[in-house]
């Protein structure tokens, strides 16, 4: 599976890209929330609709973004600590 | 110009009930910080805060008052019934109309919001107790201290998160200078460790993770407290002429707004308040030695109030002693500002600065003189307490030993 085509992406993409108000296909897994426009309290809402969509707890601390388990540099590093999330779930 | 004194100070916090085991307290860098003992802490993030333990409400009042005072009521009642003894005060009925009471709170009787709230949608009841309104209004606090000292002049509650007991104390003092009041019992309370405002804090997530570690390098962010604290207020004139025991005098205060965002603070909107507070207490940057900070131990607070007391301080921050008292008493919130500037007092008055306890590395980014883990001692004339809040909005007072004149 490639890693735009799978529902993870495309759901993290989805989230995101309602956040930023722009076309889910202008974003790509390169995006930053940086020049996507997105400031810490858009970041907050982020990891909080991602918990609510994929019934998730994601560690996530808006005081040191950076110190945070959580990786959210890019989308498609938001989406891959998501697939780990979901693993963990799981096991 | 009429100037304005503080003649009485009383405390309820997590490091005790009454002043002096708060100041003890902050002597001794003590945390009033730990585990959630007052409510049950199962489906919380953080399961740690400053909780005033060792207040219970049935100690102080009966049960019928209690039926009409919230918790962040009953604190500021039990800070205010020792702020008064203190002062000495007996107020006559004609000077109890020139009394006020200005009482800053968030989000007031927030223990009431919420038992009532679990009643109605949680367990479905379908009546709740006659006096849910009177107890959780955001003025219970103010009018239950001016019903009971019989203060019948100005009274209002102030609300401006965690700024509201400065911007409180900032208003009584400006009401006395320009002749609206001749006394007044001001500051704060907030009593919000419920498990519904724990939980819409934890959604901001900039909740620490351990401890409350303020312009440490490995700081994770704030811990909620709850506690009150009240102070008197009255024209120096009239304290001299009754002798009372003056314990500090208020110089300025200076408030402003960022105007810019909700939750990011702005080094300019901060910078400009310490400026107007300067200003309005005709103080040069060089007169200012210490201040007790907002010092949150969000990075972005911290972060931003250093360099807003470089900017507005210029080449005199140098010599400043910072503190923040939060690592030990937690983020009081709306009553913050008042607890700090009983702390404040201490620094001017016994010459005892309370420590910044949980420091453990430097932050290149907050290189001021910061009072690491042990409270220090110098003397010191002229001091600021800093508040900026959510919402961006900016107070800041400034207050001076008294030294006889």
């Amino acid at each position: 599976m490639t890693e735009t085509a799978d529902s993870v992406f495309a759901e993290v993409r989805r989230i995101i890209a309602q956040q930023a108000m722009m076309d889910p296909g202008q974003i790509t897994p390169d995006s930053t929330p940086d020049g996507l426009g997105l400031d810490s309290l858009a970041l907050v809402e982020i990891v909080f609709a991602i918990e609510e969509s994929f019934d998730i707890s994601v560690p996530y601390n808006a005081n040191d973004p950076n110190a945070s388990d959580f990786d959210i540099s890019t989308v498609g590093a938001a989406a891959q600590a998501v697939r780990r999330l979901l693993a963990e779930k799981e096991s | 110009m009429r100037r304005v004194v503080v003649t009485g100070s009383g405390v309820v916090s997590s490091l005790g009930v009454g002043r002096e085991r708060f100041l003890q307290g902050l002597r001794e860098g003590r945390s009033g910080i730990g585990p959630i003992q007052m409510i049950p802490t199962e489906g919380l993030s953080t399961n740690f805060a400053a909780e005033a333990r060792d207040f219970i409400g049935e100690e102080h009042f009966s049960r019928s008052d209690i039926s009409l005072f919230d918790r962040v009521t009953q604190m500021a009642l039990v800070a205010a019934a020792e702020a008064m003894a203190q002062s000495g005060l007996e107020l006559s009925d004609e000077r109890k109309l020139r009394a006020a009471t200005v009482i800053g709170t968030s989000m007031g009787g927030q223990h009431t919001q919420d038992d009532n709230y679990r009643l109605v949608y949680g367990e479905g009841k379908t009546r709740v107790h006659p006096f849910i309104v009177p107890r959780l209004m955001a003025n219970a606090p103010a009018s239950q201290i001016s019903i009971k000292y019989g203060l019948k002049g100005p009274a209002w509650s102030v609300s401006t998160a965690c700024a509201s007991s400065n911007h409180a104390i900032g208003q009584a003092f400006h009401l006395i200078r320009s002749g609206g009041a001749d006394m007044a019992a001001t500051g704060g309370a907030e009593s919000g460790l419920t498990y519904g405002v724990l939980k819409a804090w934890e959604g901001l997530r900039v909740m620490a993770r351990d401890a409350c570690r303020p312009f440490s390098r490995n700081r994770s962010g704030m811990v909620q407290g709850e506690g009150a604290a009240v102070l008197i207020l009255e024209e120096l004139e009239s304290a001299k002429a009754r002798g009372a025991e003056i314990l500090a005098e208020i110089l300025g205060f200076g408030m402003t707004s960022d105007a810019s965002d909700i939750v990011q603070p702005s080094l300019d909107g901060a910078a400009r308040a310490i400026r107007a507070a300067l200003e309005d207490a005709r103080l040069s940057p060089e007169a200012i030695r210490h201040v007790n900070a907002h010092g949150t131990a969000t990075q972005a607070n911290d972060r931003t109030e250093c360099a807003a007391l470089r900017a507005a301080l210029g080449p005199a921050a140098e010599a400043l002693s910072v503190t923040s008292t939060k690592s030990m008493h937690g983020h009081c919130i709306g009553g913050a500002g008042a607890l700090e500037a009983v702390a404040t007092i201490m620094a001017l008055r016994e010459g005892i600065i309370a420590p910044t306890i949980n420091y453990e590395e430097p932050d290149p980014e907050c290189d001021l003189d910061i009072v690491t883990n042990c409270a220090r001692e110098a003397k010191i004339s002229a001091a600021l307490s800093n508040s900026f809040a959510f919402g961006g909005l900016n107070a800041v007072l400034a207050l001076r030993r008294w030294e006889g004149s």
